[in-house]
């Protein structure tokens, strides 16, 4: 009986919080424009997140060209690895990754940051004076993040090309023309590089969304912060994961 | 303080702009020409097979230059090559023959170039007479079996 009523409460909390993240969007979305903050907020959301997503781009390009040339090179296809790195981080590896990793560096600072606001009283304190915390703490942010995604996945999915082509034209020896003409040949703007962008925005929606909200709904002590930095980054992760797999189906048919 | 700000998020969007750019021109679509020290040769082909623009022209196994553009020519029904020649290697023999070659057996098509024994050389908008065109494995692969038809 204790065990049915429990799971109970479960579901209820489920739905009451994703009905109470809802309305939490309705009102970053309505509330008034102001483009102030939004400049400081991507530097703090995009700008600072610019290392570990170059960093990050550079090396997965750079093992997707290894690994892709240890098993092209026995079909003779080595050529063919611009293309396969190409799509692969177009399609899949620059969204998702990038969303990841963002998730990781701006959506947990998000979280904390507004999870400590909440805790230190600062959005009651500015509710009090009469300024509007949506407008003026929310919403820049959310701007930031939805701006800052998918710039930082265009700037992924270039320096994991450049590092592919490190690896196979500067280490491995194939022919410089024929890496780049055989991925222009086969990438396609329009299906490719468009769907991924379209890809990294959902993602920047999901991620910076569920960031904001986690931190504003987070219980307001030590142990409930960090409890919502932490599934900041869990539910992020699961849900660009589980959201590509559906956009992939939809997109690639 | 906001200058530092705004610094960086300019230097952000333009590294955003500068990668959207070079996704765009170089990784798919377009490439704007190189240009400049090249010169260009004309050859018609029965068959390409695979060949795509940017493919490597060699000589002797070096590369001497890149494929341009490719198109059909409506009056003899061949295809009609663009080659792109380094101008470092300005004294090809006008008599050269061109073949469409295979890099292994799944490879990537590129053009070899056999050098004759004429005095004269390749000039600007010059045409390569000789070319044998790419082999089409559908097509041998028919023959030969014809072949082992007819000897039964």
């Amino acid at each position: 009986m204790a065990r049915l009523s429990k799971l109970g409460s479960n579901v209820i909390s489920l739905f009451s919080s994703l009905g109470r993240a809802q309305v939490f969007l309705w009102h970053i979305w309505s509330a008034g424009i102001s483009f102030s903050g939004v400049v400081k907020q991507i530097y703090f959301v995009g700008v600072l997140s610019l290392p570990i997503i170059l960093v990050s781009g550079f090396f997965v390009g750079m093992v997707l060209g290894l690994q892709g040339y240890y098993t092209l090179v026995d079909f003779g296809a080595a050529d063919s690895l611009g293309v396969l790195v190409a799509l692969t981080l177009t399609r899949e590896l620059g969204p998702v990754v990038g969303a990841i990793l963002f998730a990781g560096r701006s959506g947990s600072a998000l979280t904390t940051e507004v999870g400590l606001m909440k805790a230190t009283e600062q959005l009651a304190a500015l509710e009090l004076m009469g300024i509007d915390p949506m407008r003026f703490v929310m919403r820049p942010r959310f701007i930031a993040g939805i701006i800052s995604l998918p710039f930082l996945v265009m700037m992924f999915v270039a320096v994991g090309v450049l590092g592919a082509w490190f690896v196979s034209v500067g280490l491995l020896g194939i022919d410089d023309g024929a890496f780049w003409s055989q991925m222009q040949a086969k990438v396609s703007w329009s299906n490719d590089v468009l769907n991924g962008l379209v890809k990294a925005l959902i993602f920047s929606v999901v991620v910076t969304w569920l960031a904001l909200f986690l931190g504003n709904d987070a219980i307001p002590t030590a142990e409930g912060v960090s409890g919502a930095t932490t599934a900041t980054v869990v539910y992020s992760s699961l849900w660009v994961l589980g959201l590509d797999f559906i956009l992939t189906a939809m997109m690639f048919d | 303080m906001s200058n530092k700000f705004e610094w960086w998020v300019g230097l952000f969007t333009a590294l955003a702009i500068a990668s959207i750019l070079f996704i765009s021109l170089r990784v798919s679509n377009f490439q704007v020409s190189s240009g400049g020290d090249q010169y260009k040769v004309y050859a018609y082909f029965d068959e390409i097979g695979g060949l795509k623009p940017r493919a490597p022209i060699t000589m002797a196994g070096v590369v001497v230059g890149r494929v341009g553009e490719i198109s059909l020519d409506v009056e003899s029904f061949q295809a009609k090559v663009v080659f792109n020649m380094n101008s470092k290697y300005k004294k090809i023999p006008d008599d050269t023959s061109a073949s469409i070659l295979t890099a292994g057996i799944l490879g990537e098509k590129y053009i070899g170039l056999t050098p004759g024994g004429a005095e004269e050389f390749l000039e600007n908008e010059g045409i390569v007479s000789q070319t044998q065109s790419a082999i089409v494995l559908e097509n041998l692969i028919s023959k030969f079996l014809l072949n082992s038809d007819e000897e039964k």
